[in-house]
């Protein structure tokens, strides 16, 4: 019997789980050839790059959704808090006078980390409804302070006057958004690996774990509660680290990057693209901003309607995503030679 | 080799560069908030634009004028960069115009100075923006160049004790210190001021405040919308009118686009501004009845602020020949006298921002419906900056 | 000041009974179907357009605007829930969001298309405006209009839940989908039903709210963030808990925007986020 059929669709709680394969680490070939698109791009497509950098940028903020939401299964309606903490810690850095870009990402992703360690202990009680407002809450009380200290955040009008040393020493930020692009490029790739790794280790099958059976965990043995403060920090750091890339990037940063908005484009992104499969966040991004680019440049207020309408259709019919809609095409093709 | 040959090539060769340069289409890249929670902002700018185009051709020194439209989907300053970014760099447009919001428009400075691209800046209102870049010139207005009239009417016109309201964000503290600052120096006194979160539905607490402070008159700042809407409502419910109160600020609050949804409890409210869909001159006759018949709706402040960016691209293409020279574009700019709907106006060369008649105006019935009837103004007033 | 506190505590009240009866009809659903519906402000939207539409566009006095609401809100409701809905009762939470957000966007997506972005005015009758003396309190007449139709609705409710064999069979169904069925309620009948009063009774608050809150093509993005706290503080499926919840938060939310008015933003998100800690399953909430 194929161990690639997928298992009934689970009732309840549980989001569509992706087909059963025994968990491996080993790289395929699929994702050597992922990773070769963006290193194409760059030279394929020099003029595009500023978008390519911000759907990078988004693809990681996206991974780090998909740890808690497609790993672990808490739902969060304000995942772009980290994402703001990140993108003001490093605004705040290069405005006041360090702007060296490496170490900025590091500090802005280790402070999002804290806030996210904190939040945690809030997050982990109660039922999804529960867990969805206070996600939304805590990143409304962050929007909202921002906008008060606007002394410091620039409010409404942002954090401008940001100055970015140059990364390395030798690369200066460019308008045409080249070292932004390798810069972006460069940290996604190694936050990927080090995630990847993640999710394939002990701790990240008994993420699955607890998505899947809650209530089963600790008769093996495993705290529920520890491991979903650990991987909502962790996830609260990546966001962080997205936010900040961005912060660096554009040399600018302003409140909606605490806003509802991004939080809400964010689900759909990870949902489009498939959650619980990492790679669903990237595949996500890149679809999501490409369509935006090109579809709302024609009509922005047809965008708005048939994104809504896309989502309805792939929960509807196409649940899983894109990717899960690949998985279900290879086990079909399967099918048919077996 | 025959000199005239090569004269006669050479000015062959010039006028046929000449002549495809002409071909190429005048490229306006415009960016707006078109989604979002300021669509209708953006609405009324694009409209502005369009009507422009409309009435005055779409060529102008023998190249047609291509509107390309890009949505920042709010205020999204990482999304205005990029999106001003792939309009100087992959569409190569010879003007950057919009921004309805302050945001966009600081984010999108250092991308047109290195880029060298004119850019009109035709609603973002914060004085800051154009010293950002000696490529931006703004033709709409700021905020403190239409608080300090009202500060300085208020205690002409005996109003001497006041309470000050304001959203809490970067435009209304703005609002906030520019009226405190020229109506205390004026002689007024400020007799209590609060800051009202951002997104709030229900005025009532506030206006509980108000009325027990008793002054002559509140100024108000709120964002253009339904937090005007919602605190004009508020102050009649609670009858702030009948308790002597006035309601007084920049137009912002009773801008001709929600003049209609505030409805009567708009009445009497003294403010001013730098345009009025009943400002009286036949120019702006004209302009509203063109704008209405095209797009059936009312123009408000922001339609002339697109309306007259036009007019400067039009203005520069046409002493340039269609040859936009970003430096040459500026030199142009600075000083150049528009007769815009609002009433003459002109860009200041030092600043790069508009100067302008600031009217003082009160919310009247004229044939049934609302208007801002202008009953005073002050002239050629420059942005006071912050 | 006893004046002044009074007032403003009408004011958190009247402001409180608005929330719950946009909001009650998602505790309701989200009880009943341990559904998450997100694109509940959409429902209350639609009645809130209905009634601009008839008032301009055919004269109709707001009073009489107002069932018409409430009609073609739980009609709307009904269709969706038999054709889109129903499809996800076994669907996971994070499936259901991602629908009615999906939902939401076509419902704003098409109110721009059809009405433009802009705020939708609306002309109260005269008897609703202004203010009245009562008890010595010049209290706003709209207000008490507000308070005194949602204390008959609720009234009504209760009546309908407790009195009624309608309202038994929701609470069986409530209590136990397997049972009720068992016992031969038709369930999905009861669901039908319900979520057609819950988006008509949306709609009908969208409409009343159009003077409160302001109608505009986002309206249900706007307010979504209060629909969902009344929900969650006061616990899923309780009318007595969202009652509860709808006034603590409105009243919290006005006072502390009168006494303290440089924090009072935070305070209704501060105030939810404390309430979800010390109450994870709501106020009187059974599910989570």
């Amino acid at each position: 019997m194929s161990a690639d059929n997928a298992p009934p669709e689970a009732a309840g709680t549980v989001p569509a789980a992706p087909a059963y394969r025994l968990p491996e680490d080993r790289w395929h070939a699929a994702e050597s050839v992922f990773w070769l698109i963006p290193v194409l791009a760059f030279f394929f497509v020099p003029g595009y790059l500023v978008l390519g950098s911000q759907i990078l940028i988004v693809g990681l903020f996206a991974v780090s959704l998909d740890l808690i939401l497609g790993y672990a299964g808490i739902v969060s309606l304000g995942h772009a808090a980290y994402f703001g903490v990140g993108a003001y810690t490093a605004g705040l850095l290069a405005t006041y006078g360090w702007g060296e870009p490496l170490s900025g990402l590091a500090i802005a992703a280790a402070i999002a980390a804290l806030v996210g360690w904190l939040a945690s202990f809030l997050v982990v009680r109660g039922g999804d409804l529960t867990r969805l407002m206070v996600t939304l809450g805590i990143a409304l009380v962050l929007h909202e302070a921002a906008n008060k200290a606007a002394f410091i955040t620039g409010g409404v009008d942002g954090l401008g006057g940001m100055t970015m040393w140059k990364v390395l020493g030798i690369f200066r930020f460019d308008i045409a958004g080249r070292v932004a692009y390798v810069y972006s490029l460069v940290v996604l790739f190694f936050a990927f690996l080090l995630l990847r790794r993640l999710v394939h280790s002990p701790f990240g099958l008994s993420l699955r774990g607890v998505r899947e059976k809650r209530v089963r965990m600790p008769a093996i043995g495993a705290s529920v509660r520890e491991r979903e403060i650990a991987i909502f920090t962790i996830a609260a750091c990546v966001a962080g680290l997205a936010g900040a890339l961005l912060a660096q990037t554009t040399q600018f940063v302003a409140l909606d990057v605490l806003g509802f908005g991004r939080s809400a484009d964010l689900l759909i992104i990870l949902v489009l693209g498939g959650t619980g499969r990492l790679y669903g966040g990237l595949i996500g991004a890149a679809v999501y901003m490409i369509a935006q680019d090109i579809l709302a440049g024609i009509n922005p207020v047809y965008w708005q309607f048939w994104i809504g309408a896309l989502l309805v259709i792939i929960v509807l019919f196409a649940r899983g995503g894109i990717l899960g809609g690949l998985e279900r095409l290879r086990a079909l093709a399967r099918r048919s030679r077996a | 080799m025959n000199v005239k040959a090569v004269l006669v090539a050479g000015a062959m060769l010039a006028a046929a560069a000449t002549c495809a340069s002409a071909q190429e289409p005048l490229k306006v890249g415009a960016v707006l908030e078109v989604t979002g929670p300021f669509a209708s902002l953006a609405r009324q700018i694009e409209n502005g634009m369009r009507l422009y185009i409309a009435r005055n051709g779409d060529t102008v020194a023998g190249r047609k004028v291509e509107l390309i439209i890009k949505d920042s989907t709010g205020a999204q300053p990482d999304v205005a960069k990029r999106l001003v970014t792939e309009l100087v760099t992959r569409d190569k447009v010879d003007f950057v115009v919009g921004f309805a919001l302050t945001p966009n428009a600081l984010a999108a400075a250092p991308v047109v100075t290195e880029a060298k691209v004119p850019t009109i800046i035709m609603n973002a209102a914060t004085s800051v923006i154009v010293s950002k870049s000696p490529y931006m010139a703004r033709v709409s207005m700021t905020l403190p160049q239409v608080t300090m009239p009202i500060a300085q009417w208020a205690a002409k016109n005996n109003i001497k004790r006041v309470y000050s309201l304001v959203a809490d964000y970067g435009p209304g503290l703005d609002a906030e210190a520019t009226f405190k600052k020229y109506f205390t120096a004026a002689g007024g006194e400020l007799v209590g001021e609060v800051r009202t979160p951002l997104k709030n539905p229900d005025f009532g607490p506030f206006i509980q405040r108000i009325k027990d402070a008793k002054p002559q008159a509140v100024f108000i700042f709120l964002p253009a919308g339904e937090q005007a809407v919602a605190f004009m409502k508020g102050y009649r419910e609670r009858g702030l009118a009948e308790a002597g109160i006035r309601v007084i600020g920049p137009g912002d609050v009773v801008e001709d686009d929600v003049l209609e949804a505030i409805g009567d409890s708009a009445l009497g409210a003294v403010t001013t501004h730098h345009y009025s869909a009943a400002h009286d001159s036949q120019i702006n006759r004209d302009y509203v009845k063109a704008y209405t018949d095209m797009f059936k709706i009312r123009p408000n402040f922001m339609s002339v602020g697109g309306y007259d960016g036009m007019h400067v691209v039009y203005e520069v293409a046409r002493r340039l020949n269609g040859k936009i020279d970003p430096d040459k574009a500026m030199e142009i700019i600075k000083g150049m006298k528009i007769d815009s709907p609002r009433g003459p106006i002109y860009i200041d060369p030092a600043t790069r921002d508009v100067v302008q008649t600031v009217y003082v105006r009160k919310v009247e019935k004229k044939d049934g419906k609302l208007y801002n009837i202008e009953f005073d103004k002050f002239n050629d007033v420059h942005d006071p900056g912050n | 000041m006893i004046a002044n506190l009074v007032g403003v505590l009408f004011d958190g009240i009247a402001y409180g009974a608005l929330l719950f009866l946009i909001a009650i009809g998602l505790s309701v659903t989200m009880g009943l179907m341990n559904f998450v519906n997100l694109a509940h402000g959409a429902f209350a939207m639609l009645g809130g357009y209905a009634t601009v539409v008839l008032m301009t566009r055919f004269n109709v006095p707001f009073l009489a605007a107002l069932p018409v609401a409430f009609v073609v809100a739980a009609l709307a409701g009904a269709a969706l829930e038999r054709l889109l809905y129903r499809r996800l009762y076994q669907a996971s939470h994070l499936d259901q969001v991602l629908f009615s957000i999906g939902l939401t966007f076509m419902a704003i997506a098409a109110a721009t298309y059809v009405w433009g972005p802009g705020l939708q005015p609306v002309e109260l009758p005269p008897f609703l405006t202004g203010q009245v003396k009562v008890l010595g309190l010049e209290l706003g007449a709209y207000r008490i209009f507000l308070v005194a139709l949602v204390i008959v609705i609720t009234l009504g409710l209760v009546f309908l839940v407790e009195r009624t064999r309608f309202g038994a069979q929701v609470r069986a169904s409530v209590d136990s989908q397997q049972a009720a069925a068992g016992l031969g309620i038709d369930v999905n009948r009861v669901f039908s039903l319900t979520f057609a009063l819950g988006s008509g009774l949306a709609g009908l608050g969208g409409a009343l709210g159009i003077e409160v809150l302001g109608l505009d093509p986002t309206f249900p993005v706007k307010y979504m963030v209060y629909f969902l706290l009344v929900v969650a503080v006061g616990g899923a499926g309780a009318i007595k808990g969202a009652l509860a919840a709808a006034l603590i938060l409105g009243i919290f939310d006005v006072a502390g925007k009168y006494f303290v008015p440089g924090v009072g933003a935070f305070v209704i998100y501060v105030l939810m986020v404390v309430l979800l800690i010390l109450f994870p399953a709501g106020l009187y909430g059974r599910r989570g």
